[in-house]
C-alpha cells in the first residue's frame, strides 16, 4: 500500500516548520514518528497536500529537569522515555507507561508529542499527562501558549491544537513532598491497545495525608478522561484502603466505556474500579519509599 | 527527491517519490527482497530492518525519512561469505519453518545482543514481542537467539 502523493518538507528548524504550517493550514500535517500517521495515509484516512517532517529539527527530543518541572520534548520517543533514569525518578507513572505502549519496534519510532496530538482515546500518554497535571506547550508562527493536559483533549482524535500549531514540549510539575505514581494497563496481548488503562499520581503532605491525587483513564470514553470525582474525594484525605476503594468506585461510576471486541462496558468499568484502587496502593508504596 | 541511504554499508543514492515506503525502496528499487511484507499495516514485524542499529518496521517509514541514515537488512548479516552466528543459530535450533518472519527476528536478535550480550529467555521474548511468527510457536526462535548470543560471547573471548 502506498500513501497518496504529497509535497514533502523536512525543515531543520522549528521556525521554518511553523512557517510552513502557517502557510498551508489544514492542507498540511506534521510527521513525527509516523506510527499513527503513515498507517492512516496508507489507508487513505488522511491525505494532506503537504507533509512536514519534524524529524530533522534538532532539540525537540530533550528530557530535562528545570524550575521545579520535568520537561520532555515532543519528539522524545517512547523507548527513550522508557529508558530514561530522570523520567523514572521524576515521573514514575510515565516510566511505567512507556514500555507498555505498542511493541518494541513501534516504540523505537513513536513519539510522546505524536501520541498526544493523535489523541486516540485508547492512547496511553494522555492519561499519564492528565494524572501528572502536565502542561502542554503549543507553538505557532504567532507565538506560544500553554494548555493543561486536562483541557487539551476535546474528543475522539480531537485536541486543542490549531492546524497551524505544533506541540513542542510537555511540562510535568515535580512533586514537593513524597510522591509516587504508576500506570496499569489491561491488554489482550502484548503490543495491543488498552482494553483499559489507569494512570495514577499521588503526592503526600508533611503529615502523610494526600496533598494531590491525579487519575487519568484510557479507553473508557471518547478521550483520555480525568477521574475528577475520585481526585476530589482523595484530596486532603488519609491514604487508606477504604479511601482508595471509594476512589475506585467513583472513577468507575464517572467513566463512559463502550462494549466492543475488547470487552463489555460493564467489564471495563469493573477493571477501572480495580485498577484505580491497585494503582493508588502502588503509588502510595512508591511515595513512602521516596 | 534525491536521497542517500547507507544500506548494509553501501551508500545508495536514488531519486524517489516522497511517498515511497522504505520497504519498497529496499525491495523494488534496490532488489533486496529479504525484507518481507506481511501485514503492510504495522502489525507483524516481517518488514523489520535496523535503522541506525535500532529495529523498526520498514513498512511504516518513508524512504525519505531514512535519507542520510544507515539501514541494515537481512542481506547485511552475512560476513565475507560466512553465515552470521545468528543465522547459524537459527539453522541449528530450527528457529524457522516457512521463514517469512525470520529476517525480522534475526535483525531484532542482532540489536538485542549488541545491547545485551547475555539476554534471558524473558528478555528475548520481550525483544521479539513486535514480531509475529505463525509457524514455530516461538520456542525455537528464543533458543536460537540465546544460542547466537552465547556463540558471539565465545567468539569475543577467543579473539
Ligand atoms: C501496532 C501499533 C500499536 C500501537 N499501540 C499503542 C498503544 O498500545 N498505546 C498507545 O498509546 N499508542 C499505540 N500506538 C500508537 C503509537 O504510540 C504512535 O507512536 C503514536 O500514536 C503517534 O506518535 P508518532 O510520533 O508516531 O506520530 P505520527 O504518526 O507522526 O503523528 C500522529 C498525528 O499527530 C500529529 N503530530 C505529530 N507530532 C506532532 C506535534 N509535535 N505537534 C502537533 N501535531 C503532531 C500528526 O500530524 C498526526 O496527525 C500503536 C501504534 C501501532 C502501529
Ligand atoms: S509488513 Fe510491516 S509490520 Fe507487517
Ligand atoms: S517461520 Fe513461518 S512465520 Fe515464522
Amino acid at each position: 500500500m502506498y500513501p497518496p502523493p504529497f509535497d514533502y518538507q523536512a525543515p531543520d528548524s522549528l521556525e521554518e516548520a511553523l512557517a510552513i504550517l502557517a502557510e498551508h493550514g489544514y492542507e498540511a500535517k506534521a510527521l513525527a514518528g509516523g506510527q499513527s500517521l503513515i498507517p492512516l495515509l496508507k489507508l487513505r484516512f488522511a491525505a494532506p497536500a503537504v507533509l512536514v517532517d519534524l524529524g530533522r529539527i534538532p532539540g525537540l527530543d530533550g528530557v530535562e529537569a528545570a524550575d521545579g518541572e520535568l520537561r520532555i520534548g515532543a519528539l522524545a520517543r517512547h523507548n527513550q522515555l522508557a529508558a530514561s533514569p530522570l523520567v523514572a525518578e521524576r515521573c514514575p507513572a510515565a516510566s511505567a507507561a512507556a514500555p507498555q505502549i505498542a511493541d518494541p519496534l513501534v516504540r523505537n519510532l513513536g513519539t510522546l508529542g505524536g501520541s498526544l496530538a493523535h489523541a486516540d482515546p485508547a492512547g496511553d500518554w494522555g492519561s499519564v499527562m492528565i494524572a501528572c497535571g502536565a502542561q502542554l506547550v503549543l507553538a505557532s508562527a504567532g507565538g506560544r501558549r500553554t494548555v493543561p493536559a486536562t483541557e487539551f483533549f476535546r474528543g475522539v482524535f480531537d485536541t486543542a491544537l490549531e492546524p497551524t500549531e505544533l506541540l513542542t514540549e510537555v511540562r510535568i510539575p515535580s512533586p514537593r513532598g513524597p510522591a509516587g505514581g504508576t500506570y496499569l494497563k489491561l491488554e489482550r496481548k502484548v503490543g495491543d491497545f488498552a482494553t483499559v488503562g489507569v494512570a495514577v499520581s499521588l503526592e503526600l503532605d508533611g503529615a502523610g495525608r494526600i496533598a494531590r491525587a491525579g487519575i487519568g483513564l484510557t479507553a473508557v470514553g471518547p478521550q483520555n478522561l480525568r477521574a475528577a470525582a475520585a481526585e476530589e474525594a482523595l484530596a486532603g484525605a488519609e491514604p487508606t484502603a477504604e479511601a482508595f476503594a471509594e476512589a475506585g468506585r467513583l472513577a468507575a461510576g464517572g467513566c463512559e466505556p463502550a462494549s466492543d471486541v475488547r470487552g463489555s462496558a460493564e467489564y471495563k468499568r469493573h477493571v477501572v474500579e480495580v485498577y484505580v484502587r491497585r494503582g493508588l496502593a502502588r503509588a502510595l508504596e512508591i511515595a513512602r519509599r521516596s | 527527491m534525491e536521497i542517500t541511504v547507507t544500506v548494509n554499508g553501501t551508500a545508495e543514492t536514488r531519486d524517489v517519490e516522497p511517498r515511497l515506503l522504505l520497504v519498497h525502496f529496499l525491495r523494488d528499487v534496490l532488489g533486496l527482497t529479504g525484507t518481507h511484507v506481511g501485514c503492510d499495516t504495522t502489525g507483524c514485524g516481517a518488514c523489520t530492518v535496523l535503522l541506525d542499529g535500532a529495529p523498526i518496521k520498514s513498512c511504516t517509514l518513508l524512504a525519505v525519512q531514512a535519507d542520510g541514515r544507515a539501514v541494515t537488512t537481512v542481506e547485511g548479516l552475512i560476513e565475507n561469505g560466512q553465515l552470521h552466528p545468528i543465522q547459524e543459530a537459527f539453522k541449528e535450533e530450527h528457529g524457522l519453518q516457512c521463514g517469512f518472519c525470520t529476517p525480522g527476528m534475526m535483525l531484532v536478535a542482532k540489536a538485542l545482543i549488541e545491547s545485551n550480550p547475555d539476554p534471558s529467555e524473558e528478555e528475548v521474548r520481550w525483544a521479539i514481542s513486535g514480531n509475529v511468527c505463525r509457524c514455530t510457536g516461538y520456542t525455537n526462535i528464543v533458543k536460537a537467539c540465546r544460542r547466537a548470543a552465547a556463540q558471539i560471547r565465545q567468539a569475543e573471548v577467543a579473539s
